[in-house]
């Protein structure tokens, strides 16, 4: 038999790894979270990970004994059982049991996490390619807040070209404020492929699936920032398409609410403004790079045989019609999406008339919010 | 020999049997199953199709439901679609009508097809609809907009646990289907 | 077992590169698909190796985003489909004839035909990386509408292809079934067959009961995408729900038919190197038959975020549960026939206890996963990757090993390198753990599968991760090297070279003859 020593520092090691695991960073466990769910499936992963484990030792400990003290080389002789049906009756029975002490727990999370109760707030969450918009549903809905949350990593990061911020890949230009201590309702669906929207720290993960609304709740318990992203392979930018919480206290929250209804009744009343062409340029590039680089990159070259160039193209140095038609229409079945329900009269303005000027282009076009009206109105 | 070869072929036609079978029994097997449990249970919200109105259909004054509309273009699909209004309350018996809008905001005729999903799913077999514009295509010119009306009432059965349901509908772009029988979207 | 009579050999294989492509030869064919299956395994492999080397860092360094899912959805279809099915369909073709003692598979001509339309599959399947919009990118299990709408105009071969791959393993199937029905020797009874005789049984049946539904599935594919139809498509009246039920009703049965074969073939090399009789014979032959039962009531445990309702989802997860059962009932087994043995670790005994303690851990990552709530934080992470790839890389591949290794002198005549079999094994063993153990991490730490780039707390383990797999890579050129040696020469193999073997192949002369048992060996 192997020496006490040995057993003593076995079950320590074992012991101290597992006391690691559980309390490891970010980097090596799944975390916790801010919700009493999270929490509750935190628990669960932990107690099934650690029945793993000690079923784990005892079996592989078995093995492994085997392999030490019954080697031939060790001059062992092997013995001649090869059947026992009580023996099989109890490794039957012993995992059996086990099984269901693991599922009277899941069953109770389960259950939490489909119970039905009332909610305060329900934001509505549709998935894109490649980005979410989020509407925050009011009985009114002229009041109601809506928008795109696009990644707003710089494209110039991915491509090495320039250092890494702390959040890359998990940042947006828009996060998701939710209210603290509130119980959010949330209703999913997709424009057009199936996508996931998954937050670690609130352990809700639910598909987004064009044609059906699924539904998901939570409830916060901590302010601050739980970044997330897509959970199912829905094209080229799966893997760039972030979601960002921002939980806030309920006045906050209520505050920002009513900030952001302002600013969308200023944003539509910015078609009004009288714009240069260097502003339309300058917002112009903002535009693209969030919503036009990933396929068309950022020198304008696209990508051979995948994404036309717009340097140097007939689009872009052709009529503003066809631009426009091409922008706002989009191009069904094709990635070229119609950019004209996702993007405001300026942005679309604004982009269209950088892509006409950018790279060489040169056109010295300048296409303004009001002429995308036209063209809407006019089409 | 002869015994061994008439053997192999008995084994072989059941196995070519089974694979034919199960086959077959994806498309009128499982693809059925999943429609009928679907139907059955409300699952993925699909709602049905006309409902008759018995003409003694009690209203349950003691209950309130709230019934919340949401629109979504799917993508292809460009038009303006709302619900005029974003919820309305209502007692489980009683008829309501509730308006969509839809405009036609290109330059070319456009047929669509609005689907309807139900949250929660157990409440879907509770929702019925006497007139929908999901119950066929809308064909819309360009630039024309329309009022489209949904007519319906919660059933008074609608389990006591629910109090709240949204009702989303789907917009596709059927244009090519409609037009020249083609498939969707493509 | 009493010496075999062989009967009267009156040619041998003829000559020429026709030979492989005319041969009903249960032998020859053995060897065309495990030749084809080691080609498939190391062009799966180079498309994992464009993966780790893209996620060796942060960034897009390599590859874009779109060649990148075209990487993972080939790298998935061609290891699945053209390395391990294959591969166990070889070692099938090869052992089961001589193992029941008959003279070759019940229709040899079929034999034949299922073989060469895999080559033509696969090259159509490889070819769509030249085409227009490039392979397939939608993952292996390629979902609808991804896969329907907006599918490359690939995906038609894609569906081809499969349709395939799919008769190649349906007539295989039945081929198996009724060999071993019919062909085995007087004195074979069923409870004289060895497990893996047993185990590959089993698995013909599901393959006959579940290609279909797979074809079933493309088929439908094929129609919403070319026939009008909206199988998949709300807006025709369909579902993208649908689709994945019917995948997956094939698809969990799919892994099963990838790993009872291992279970077969780890069934046979630990007694003998044990020295001592499989433990629990016949208990193992029922588990073999309730995971195959269980394996077609627990589809649903993967599209647990689908949408699918409470009572559904506590269903599927104590299905899946369950399946630990008869499992763990298998691993006990295995631990109690090398316990109070005699054991020696020659390298087919090596890759067989790695497989049991990988492939175990594989298991228990797919208990964990099976916990419906807790699934919604693993659901589509690398913890997923990692458990699929513990039972498939250190479990059916490492079987597939084993059993070459093991089997090598028996097929060439001549003992294989076993200092260069043991280096292969311990290179394998550490390359594995070293790709894969970190993917739990990660998966646990928060990130999803299939994404060419990744936020910056995920780098170290990636980074550990792609070196494993660069050295996974490469020792398999070990492998190749081993395989070839031997062919070419070596230490004579006896009829039995391993002292604790027992069945019918080790009554056979090594190399065995190009036909045996014409006359069916006497069996006591």
């Amino acid at each position: 038999m192997l020496s006490n020593k040995f057993w003593r520092l076995f079950a320590v090691s074992i012991l101290w790894s597992i006391s690691y695991l559980a309390q490891a960073e970010w980097i090596f466990n799944m975390t916790p979270g801010v919700t009493e769910i999270s929490r509750s499936v935190y628990d669960l992963h932990m107690i099934i990970l650690i029945i793993c484990i000690v079923i784990a030792v005892i079996v592989f400990g078995v093995m492994f004994y085997a392999m030490l003290k019954h080697r031939k080389s060790q001059g062992a002789v092997a013995e001649n059982f090869h059947e026992n049906t009580m023996v099989e009756i109890i490794w039957t029975i012993i995992p059996f049991i086990i099984l269901i002490g693991m599922a009277i727990p899941a069953t109770k999370t389960l259950a939490e996490i489909y119970s039905k109760e009332p909610s305060d707030v329900t934001v509505e969450i549709v998935g894109y390619q490649w980005k979410w918009r989020y509407r925050y549903l009011d009985d009114d809905p002229e009041k109601e807040v809506s928008f795109f949350s696009n990644m707003s990593t710089d494209q110039k990061e991915i491509d090495n070209q320039s250092p890494k911020s702390e959040f890359y890949l998990l940042e947006v230009d828009e996060p998701l404020v939710l209210p603290t201590n509130t119980r959010v309702r949330f209703l999913i669906t997709a424009n057009d492929v199936i996508h996931s929207w998954w937050v670690p720290d609130l352990a809700v993960k639910k598909d987004a699936i064009p044609g059906i609304i699924n539904e998901a709740w939570t409830k916060i318990d901590i302010e601050g920032l739980y970044r997330g992203q897509c959970a199912e392979l829905c094209g080229q930018a799966h893997g760039f398409m972030p979601i960002v919480v921002d939980a806030r206290s309920p006045e906050n929250f209520q505050q920002w609410l009513a900030d952001k209804q302002q600013a969308s009744m200023a944003e539509a009343s910015l078609s009004d403004k009288t714009w240069t062409q260097a502003e339309l340029m300058a917002k112009g590039e903002t535009v693209y790079q969030t919503f036009c680089a990933a396929c068309h990159q950022i020198n304008g070259e696209g990508i051979q045989g995948a994404f036309p160039g717009l340097k140097g193209s007939k689009i872009a140095l052709g009529p503003v019609e066809n631009h426009l038609d091409m922008v706002i229409d989009g191009v069904t079945g094709t990635a070229m999406q119609a950019f004209g329900a996702q993007l405001s009269d300026t942005d679309i303005a604004a982009v269209i008339t950088y892509e006409r000027n950018a790279w060489g282009n040169d056109t010295g076009d300048m296409v303004t919010p009001q002429n995308v009206i036209e063209f809407k109105t006019g089409q | 020999m002869n015994k061994t070869k008439r053997s192999h072929r008995s084994i072989v036609v059941k196995s070519v049997i089974i694979v034919f079978a199960m086959l077959a029994f994806v498309f009128v097997g499982l693809v059925p199953m999943y429609n009928l449990i679907c139907s059955w249970t409300g699952v993925t919200g699909r709602t049905g199709g006309p409902y008759d109105v018995s003409a003694n259909q009690v209203t349950d004054s003691t209950r309130t439901i709230q019934v919340q509309f949401l629109a979504n273009n799917n993508d292809g699909m460009t038009w303006e679609f709302y619900p005029e209004i974003r919820s309305i309350d209502v007692h489980p018996g009683e008829l309501q009508t509730v308006i969509f809008k839809a405009v036609n905001n290109t330059n070319r005729t456009m047929s669509a097809q609005a689907v309807p999903s139900v949250s929660p799913f157990q409440a879907t077999n509770y929702f019925h609809k006497t007139e929908c514009f999901c119950f066929q295509q809308q064909q819309l010119t360009a630039g024309e907009a329309v009022d489209m009306g949904l007519r319906f009432m919660i059933d008074p059965d609608l389990p006591r646990d629910i109090d709240t349901l949204t009702l989303s509908y789907t917009l596709f772009n059927v244009t090519q289907v409609a037009a020249t029988g083609e498939n969707y979207g493509q | 077992m009493t010496t075999a009579i062989q009967g009267h050999e009156s040619h041998g294989p003829a000559k020429g590169l026709t030979r492989w492509l005319y041969t009903t030869n249960h032998k020859d064919i053995g060897t065309l698909y495990l030749w084809f299956s080691l080609a498939m395994f190391f062009l799966g492999g180079i498309f994992a190796l464009v993966i780790r080397a893209e996620l060796f860092q942060p960034g897009l360094q390599l590859v874009q985003p779109e060649f990148f899912n075209q990487m993972t959805t080939m790298h998935g279809l061609i290891m699945v489909f053209g390395a391990v099915m294959p591969a166990f369909v070889g070692l099938a073709n090869w052992m089961l004839p001589i193992m029941v003692g008959a003279p070759d598979m019940a229709l040899p001509r079929m034999n034949n035909l299922s073989f060469w339309i895999l080559p033509f599959a696969f090259a159509m399947l490889t070819s769509t990386l030249f085409m227009d919009g490039g392979a397939p990118n939608f993952g292996w299990t390629f979902y609808a509408p991804l896969s329907t709408t907006y599918a490359p105009p690939s995906v038609t071969f894609f569906i081809f292809s499969v349709h395939i791959m799919g008769a190649s393993s349906i007539m295989g199937a039945i081929n198996i079934i009724a060999t071993i029905f019919n062909m085995r020797a007087p004195g074979m009874t069923w409870l004289k067959l060895p497990l893996f005789v047993w185990t590959w049984l089993i698995t013909s049946f599901l393959l006959i009961a579940v290609m279909p539904v797979l074809a079933g599935v493309v088929t439908m594919m094929l129609m919403d995408i070319h026939f009008g139809a909206s199988f998949f498509n709300a807006a025709g009246g369909g579902s993208p729900v649908l689709f994945q039920h019917v995948f997956w009703f094939f698809g969990h049965p799919e892994v099963y038919i990838m790993i009872l074969p291992a279970f077969g073939i780890v069934s046979a090399i630990i007694p003998t190197f044990s020295r001592k009789k499989l433990f629990g014979y016949v208990s193992m032959v029922y588990a073999t038959g309730s995971i195959a039962f269980l394996s077609f009531i627990v589809w649903a445990h993967h599209m647990f975020t689908v949408g699918i309702p409470l009572a559904g989802e506590l269903f599927f997860m104590y299905s899946t549960m369950l399946i630990a059962v008869p499992t763990g009932v298998k691993v006990f087994n295995w631990v109690a026939t090398m316990f109070r043995g005699s054991i020696t670790f020659e390298t087919p005994m090596l890759f067989s206890i790695a497989f049991v303690v990988l492939f175990t851990i594989g298991g228990f990552s797919g208990l964990m996963l099976a916990v419906a709530p807790a699934d919604f934080q693993y659901h589509d992470t690398y913890f997923v990757v990692a458990h699929f790839h513990y039972v498939l890389v250190p479990g059916a591949v490492f079987s597939i090993m084993a059993a070459v290794y093991y089997w090598l002198p028996k097929w060439t005549g001549n003992m294989y390198d076993e200092k260069l079999g043991k280096f292969h094994f311990w290179l394998s063993f550490i390359g594995v753990n070293v790709t894969f153990f970190p993917q739990h991490f990660i998966g646990l730490a928060g990130m999803p599968r299939r994404i060419p780039d990744y936020a910056l707390q995920f780098a170290d383990m990636n980074m550990v991760s792609s070196l494993g797999a660069f050295l996974f890579g490469a020792s398999q050129l070990v492998f190749l090297w081993v395989v070839i040696k031997t062919i070419r020469g070596g230490e004579k193999a006896p009829n039995k070279p391993w002292e604790g073997a027992e069945g019918l192949e080790w009554t056979l002369p090594s190399p065995t003859p190009y036909h045996t048992f014409s006359t069916p060996p006497k069996i006591d």
